[in-house]
């Protein structure tokens, strides 16, 4: 396992530089280069030959990778060309909705598949164990924000239980009131997510339910219950992890989605404007702790699977 | 009262068709019966429904008494303490029979805590006693997962589960089909010694003639589901009277003749 | 002769529980084509025309009402579905192409280059195919042709890393040895051996990218950085609707159902096919 740990970690760091050279690369590849973005169309030479000295685009492109990466090694993610605010505590702020958002839904999602899903496995000859799997189908088909929209226009505007959008000036002064802007864009999330982990926790209790090491434990004397519970969650879980990590970064990087539907000041959004406005130091910045955060989740889905499962600790990565 | 009796047993499968039709045969405590065929022929599918652990779809009519609980149609909680108590089963593939995320010790542990109630330091030297008891004596074993062993090493250790409840009637489905022939021999006699000393009974399942014969002197022949021909070894060697025991015992002969040239 | 009756008792009891995804799959995905096929030829109104009254409801001239402009949905909507097609094809057909070449090199590279490939696949396969999908939109400008080279590029790992596994699979097997050993070249062991071994899973798998492909266009379109006007994405209708959902709710409910009746179609027929090539995976999904 030790072995493995550092395997794993001298992947996880080999990967980052990876996704560092080419989100570089990537953005270079942008029409024009990112002094554009600072200037109007009737700017003369001079006022491009500035600009461009400005962002740091007249130098080599080795040496600009060099210069950012050199930068962001002391966690300095470098400043907006749009609004020249710090981009650093930019994310912070933004950080403050998008993983409470990530997380409360990720745990909803979680709890609730977690029992329609044993619930259709086991039950898949009742009319609710059927209408639970046809449920979890549609999981993969709707579009997050058509949930959105639907749920705004019923709980928001129809009813008026909720806000329809936004979220509040002083972010988390009022947690109360923070979480109420949150509430449906959980909610959003979590049944869209809920949906398609169901899905995948149905089909790991079937593979359980049929294995040829419950039997024999029934065969032994243990109940059915004992045996699923000795035996099962065990062995279910294995499958089920490497999808949670999945589905919580698709979750977290998806929050895009979501943020427009709800207008939140999230991370989401944050990516949404600054491609927008080709505010190159921001783009960047939120690719950087994006990707952060996916390879951690990754990092830690594996590490879990492994502690689980011994038979996969011989290999490296993600798929087995 | 038998310990074991199989009347007008009938297995069919979700579509309908008949896996089993109309087998009976009786075993008392301390004898062994082989049930011998080819695969598909419904044997397996009979040790099922003897301890009532038929997958989901398969449905038995007819009856099986076992220690006089009638396991055809019975309620579950009736059949659990029947399981490992009065039979305890050996599957063919120890490597997904046996749990692969649980070391053999801690999969060995639960049946004996279950059944002889024991606990702590007691348990874990019951532990190593089962395991030494199928010639697993390595203290490595108990701390293995299943794919840190051999084929070999797993079959014994799954045999120890099945004797660690002391069962009146073990019943050995095709346990050394995915052996090696070196190892199936070692695993034949494993079980041979075990249930001779514990005068247990045995129903011993295999489509392989030789190794039934090594394990029991009566055998009923199976064929798509159909008791096809009963008796002794020796009858059933000399006189066969169905096409396919005769087809049987001639490849089976032919085998013979083939390793006897080597 | 038993092997015959038996193979009659399997195979209606076998197909029939299952066969109803296929042909739901099919009838939902036909009827988008046959709509899109329909736009070509003739629409109810001109995509232009303003000429009918404001957030008109269902019924009359105008079948599902019209617009905040007071264009016609039901013409939208056609034309929707034309843009999700071409998305959906375009996309898989570009990620097909990428995806299967990076993963029949890999497969067959050196264990050092294949490694690398592997490594950077899971690292691009970690991000959702909607955020690669933005990236390169931005970098290319939003157009349909960019749209569909994005979404194509971004589901291109996915499929590299399937065709990988897949290929190193055949690869192992017995008889594409034999052929190696014989002498047959790399080129004629990829057409003889290796597509038409992968190709049944494959083929299942592009199926079910077909959907993701169509999802995140209309993402991108709810966004802003889909294919510009007159392309009436159905995700751009679902943004355009979205103010007025309440007033006009058909606008905000009619394109998130046809979304969903194509998506769900195709996920329904990739289900069907995989039944098709594989009856051993029936029971477990």
């Amino acid at each position: 396992m030790i072995v493995y740990l550092l395997r794993r970690s001298a992947f996880l760091l080999v990967s980052f530089l990876i996704a560092m050279v080419a989100i570089f690369v990537l953005l270079r590849l942008l029409p024009g280069d990112p002094s554009n973005a600072l200037l109007s169309v009737t700017a003369t030479p001079e006022q491009i030959a500035a600009a461009q000295a400005q962002v740091g685009a007249d130098r080599p492109v080795l040496e600009q990778f060099l210069t950012w990466f050199g930068q962001l090694a002391q966690f300095d993610l470098g400043e907006s060309f749009i609004s020249s605010l710090p981009v650093g505590p930019e994310i912070a702020a933004r950080l403050s909705v998008t993983i409470p958002l990530t997380l409360i839904s990720f745990a909803v999602a979680l709890v609730v598949s977690l029992v329609a899903g044993v619930v259709a496995a086991t039950r898949s000859d009742r009319w609710y164990g059927i209408l639970i799997s046809g449920f979890s189908q549609l999981g993969v088909a709707v579009p997050v924000f058509w949930v959105g929209i639907l749920l705004v226009s019923v709980f928001a505007v129809g009813l008026r239980w909720l806000p329809s959008s936004g979220f509040p000036r002083d972010d988390w002064a009022d947690p109360a009131d923070a979480l109420r802007s949150l509430t449906l864009p959980i909610v959003t999330v979590a049944l869209v997510m809920s949906a398609s982990l169901t899905r995948y926790i149905r089909s790991a209790t079937l593979d359980v339910m049929g294995s040829d090491y419950l039997r024999s434990a029934r065969a032994q004397g243990s109940g059915y219950s004992e045996a699923l519970w000795r035996h099962g969650v065990r062995n279910g879980a294995v499958p089920v992890i490497s999808i949670l990590g999945i589905e919580l970064a698709t979750t977290f990087l998806g929050a895009v989605v979501v943020e427009s539907v709800f207008g939140l000041p999230g991370l989401g959004s944050m990516l949404l404007r600054a491609i927008e406005q080709h505010d190159y130091p921001n783009i960047q910045g939120v690719l950087f702790v994006s990707t952060l955060v996916v390879l951690i989740i990754g990092f830690v889905a594996d590490i879990a699977q492994r502690l689980v499962d011994p038979r996969l600790r011989l290999s490296i990565s993600g798929n087995r | 009262m038998t310990l074991l009796s199989v009347s007008s047993l009938g297995v069919t499968a979700p579509g309908g068709r008949a896996l089993v039709s109309d087998l009976s045969f009786d075993l008392a405590a301390g004898k062994r019966l082989g049930l011998i065929g080819e695969s598909g022929s419904g044997k397996s599918v009979t040790s099922l429904a003897v301890t009532g652990l038929l997958g989901a779809g398969l449905v038995a009519t007819g009856s099986v008494l076992l220690d006089g609980v009638q396991v055809v149609g019975g309620a579950e909680r009736r059949l659990v303490p029947l399981r490992g108590r009065v039979a305890s089963v050996v599957f063919q593939e120890p490597l997904t029979a046996l749990d692969p995320l649980m070391r053999i010790g801690k999969q060995l542990a639960e049946p004996l805590a279950r059944h002889r109630a024991l606990r702590g330091a007691a348990l874990r030297v019951a532990v190593s006693e089962a395991l030494a008891e199928v010639s697993l004596d390595d203290a490595r074993i108990a701390r293995a997962y299943p794919h840190e062993i051999s084929g070999g090493q797993r079959q014994r250790a799954a045999i120890a589960i099945a004797l660690s409840s002391r069962p009146q009637l073990l019943i050995a489905d095709e346990p050394t089909t995915a052996l090696d022939v070196t190892v199936q021999a070692q695993i034949v006699s494993l079980l041979d010694n075990l249930v001779e000393a514990r005068g247990m009974a045995l129903l011993f399942i295999s489509h392989d003639l030789a190794v039934v014969s090594a394990m029991t002197n009566d055998l009923i022949v199976m064929s798509a589901g159909v008791a096809v021909e009963r008796g002794t070894v020796a009858e059933v060697l000399s006189a066969p009277k169905d096409p396919y025991t005769a087809q049987l015992v001639r490849s089976a002969r032919d085998l013979d003749a083939m390793l006897g040239e080597r | 002769m038993s092997a015959t009756v038996i193979a009659q008792t399997i195979e209606p009891r076998a197909l029939r529980p299952r066969s109803w995804t296929l042909v739901v799959g099919l009838v939902l995905v036909g009827a988008v084509v046959a709509t899109a096929l329909v736009s070509l030829l003739w629409l109810p109104f001109s995509p232009e025309d303003t000429t009918g009254s404001r957030l008109e409801g269902p019924g009359g001239a105008h079948w599902l009402g019209t617009d905040r402009l007071g264009r016609d949905l039901a013409t939208q909507l056609m034309i929707g579905a034309r843009i999700a097609l071409l998305v959906g094809l375009g996309s898989v057909a570009v990620g097909a192409i990428i995806g299967i070449t990076i993963g029949l090199t890999a497969a067959f590279a050196a264990s050092w280059l294949d490694d690398t490939i592997s490594a950077a696949l899971d690292v691009v396969i970690a991000f959702p195919v909607l955020l690669l999908a933005m990236l390169i939109v931005a970098a290319q400008g939003s157009s349909l042709a960019s749209v569909i080279l994005a979404i194509g590029l971004a589901m291109s790992a996915i499929v590299a890393r399937l065709t990988r596994v897949l290929t190193k699979r055949v690869l192992a097997e017995q008889f594409v040895t034999a052929a190696r050993t014989s002498g047959t070249r790399w080129p004629g062991i990829v057409v003889r051996h290796i597509l038409p071994n992968i190709w049944p899973t494959l083929s299942v798998n592009l199926a079910l990218q077909f959907g993701v492909a169509v999802l995140a266009e209309a993402s991108l379109s709810y966004l802003g950085l889909g294919a510009p006007p007159p392309n009436a994405s159905w995700g751009r209708l679902l943004q355009e609707a979205q103010g007025t959902v309440v007033t006009a709710p058909i606008g905000a409910i009619a394109p998130g159902l046809a979304l969903i009746a194509l998506v769900l179609g195709v996920n329904f027929v990739a289900d069907g096919l995989r039944d098709v090539a594989d009856p051993s995976r029936r029971r477990s999904r």
